[in-house]
């Protein structure tokens, strides 16, 4: 009161009471973001629950065979998994040493000029769409995998996983070159006093200092790959398949989700709500994913 | 002798380094070989059918006569409502987190939710379009419902980088202004703001240019692959340049897959085009501090 009174002298009533709503109104677009978590975790569980009112909830998550197209179907929900797993598993042989070695080579290593041009090709790999990605999979990796073992089919996980592993391979640097240069330079400094190599201060100093916020970034990639969806649908094939063979079609749980999203289903049906029955299964691994990825390197920073 | 000894140590252990400095080396050359192989993939097949008429035709089943037009149209449909949506929403959310949350359980939660919602995968994104946006509030397979989807998914990029950029506004500026007996949102708006908005740009062009090459939400929100005519209305069905790609991409004769590559190009000639236009905006902005 007293506050608006003054204001009102020198003639700024406008900007003082602007000032006592904005706040108010900035919290509403904030609100926004609240809104999106409450409606996603709202519509993939209502859906869900019409979904599991048909299908016994036991049966999907235990049941090896998803044929929910069949005449006869079954909702068995575990080749799908296998097929995300085998994709990120591939992806991660790939990322996850590719990643830190070059995380340790741009921040121990490289010299400065060399670094200057390495990080952004880095970053123009990472701002390279998904979709051309797959298509590179689809019209480069997969018919070369083909000539040296010709057994493989033209949808195999093999190539999908490659990518996505390319894919990720950004991620995992940055953010583990990230934890590495928050290292001080003091710890490096005591290392090489000591007589040690340019190697022995990054795996026995560096690496350990920096552990945390590394696992982390490969928790973070390699949720990445479990939710990747453009390069697997158009490399890995759209079979359901309950296989650990890299050189067979696979179909991930993302891919499962574009096929419905392309066919013809009936709305309302119980084919149309696998969508979100197989949605949410894959949000809450990612979910879990991240959440376990944040608390690792809150809990294990090493603090200097 | 133990002295040599000591010194064929040393030796072992300086070739081991220069092995694995070998080694490190190659590992991040990969990268850099992945995306040269890539771009020569894309560059060799697509080139020779990338020309005018290429740009201005619209889609069409046969691949010689099709053109990028129709999705071009889509994707410029799909920016014109993203940007400014996620521009005013993000930035008030970063302007709201920065400088008038306090310290609360809330904003707090509002944080943790932000980085979550930056981890989920795109294509729940699309499931969450395709239910709100397509079916509850019956806004259709259109543009409008794909634009919101997008808006959704790089909301969390965009209040992040401002989040950054208004962080990184040096304190006694606002100390300065509110010396001057300016009060807080003045501060902001005269003085945060404007010192801030070259990092805020770059990092919405940034997530823009995401937001281009998204693939997955736009399927599952039912943006169509064989849309002939480009979209005319915000109700409008529509394909967007990554979609029209994909489908190309899934066709089994070879000039299918030509044009899916001429298609590529002109995705990444975009792509890149906002990307330097970012850089050039961030050096600006460096410089001038």
């Amino acid at each position: 009161m007293k506050k608006s009174k003054g204001s009102s002298v020198i003639g700024r009533k406008g900007f003082f009471s602007s000032d006592r709503m904005m706040p108010k109104v900035l919290f509403l677009f904030s609100a926004i973001s609240i809104l999106t978590t409450v409606g996603i975790v709202f519509v993939l569980l209502s859906e869900s629950y019409k979904f599991f009112q048909h299908v016994p909830f036991i049966e999907f998550i235990t049941g090896i065979k998803w044929t929910p197209l069949f005449a006869d179907p079954e909702y068995g929900v575990l080749p799908l998994v296998t097929g995300t797993l085998l994709v990120t598993v591939i992806a991660s042989i790939v990322a996850l040493p590719l990643g830190l070695f070059s995380a340790i080579y741009l921040s121990e290593y490289a010299p400065e000029r060399l670094r200057a041009i390495l990080k952004p090709v880095l970053e123009v790999l990472a701002g390279i769409p998904t979709i051309v990605y797959g298509f590179f999979a689809l019209t480069f990796v997969t018919p070369m995998i083909r000539s040296i073992l010709p057994e493989t089919q033209v949808f195999n996980a093999l190539s999908g996983g490659i990518v996505v592993g390319i894919m990720i391979i950004p991620m995992i640097s940055s953010l583990s070159e990230d934890a590495m240069s928050s290292v001080p330079n003091s710890l490096r400094n005591a290392a090489y006093a000591l007589g040690s190599t340019k190697l022995e201060v990054s795996m026995k100093v560096v690496v350990p200092a920096a552990f945390s916020g590394i696992v982390a970034a490969f928790v973070l990639g390699l949720s990445r790959a479990v939710g990747e969806t453009m390069i697997v649908t158009l490399a890995a094939g759209s079979l359901p398949n309950l296989t650990f063979n890299p050189l067979e079609s696979v179909q991930t749980l993302t891919a499962y989700i574009v096929s419905v999203a392309n066919g013809d289903t009936t709305l309302g049906s119980t084919q149309y709500l696998t969508m979100y029955s197989v949605g949410i299964v894959l949000f809450v691994i990612t979910l879990v994913m991240n959440i376990v990825a944040g608390y690792i390197s809150r809990k294990f920073r090493e603090e200097y | 002798m133990a002295r040599t000894k000591e010194e064929l140590h040393i030796a072992k252990r300086k070739r081991i380094n220069s092995v694995f400095h070998g080694l490190f080396l190659a590992s991040t050359l990969v990268g850099v070989v992945a995306l040269l192989l890539l771009l020569y993939q894309v560059l060799s097949q697509g080139l020779g059918w990338l020309d005018w008429d290429f740009i201005t035709h619209n889609s069409s089943r046969r691949p010689e006569r099709a053109g990028i037009w129709t999705a071009l149209v889509g994707t410029m449909w799909l920016m014109v409502v993203t940007a400014p949506l996620t521009f005013i929403i993000g930035v008030a959310t970063a302007i709201y987190l920065e400088e008038y949350a306090k310290d609360t359980k809330l904003s707090r939660l509002i944080q943790l939710n932000i980085s979550n919602l930056a981890g989920v995968p795109s294509i729940v994104y699309g499931i969450l379009g395709l239910t709100i946006f397509v079916r509850v509030l019956a806004f259709g397979q259109s543009i409008l419902s794909g634009a919101l989807t997008m808006t959704l998914l790089i909301l969390p990029v965009i209040i992040v980088s401002a989040q950054e950029a208004i962080k990184a506004v040096p304190g006694s500026l606002r100390h300065a202004s509110y010396g001057l007996g300016a009060n807080r949102w003045q501060t902001i708006l005269r003085v945060v703001l404007p010192s801030a908005i070259p990092g805020i740009l770059t990092g919405s062009i940034l997530a823009l240019s995401r937001a281009i090459g998204e693939t997955a939400p736009l399927i599952v929100v039912g943006a169509a692959a064989f849309i002939i005519r480009p979209p005319t209305d915000l109700f409008s069905s529509f394909t967007a340049l990554p979609i029209q790609i994909y489908t190309w991409a899934g066709q089994p004769q070879a000039e299918f897959q030509n044009i899916a590559s001429a298609g590529i190009i002109v995705l990444l000639l975009i792509l890149l085009g906002m990307n330097s236009f970012a850089i050039i905006l961030r050096n600006k902005f460096q410089k001038r501090r």
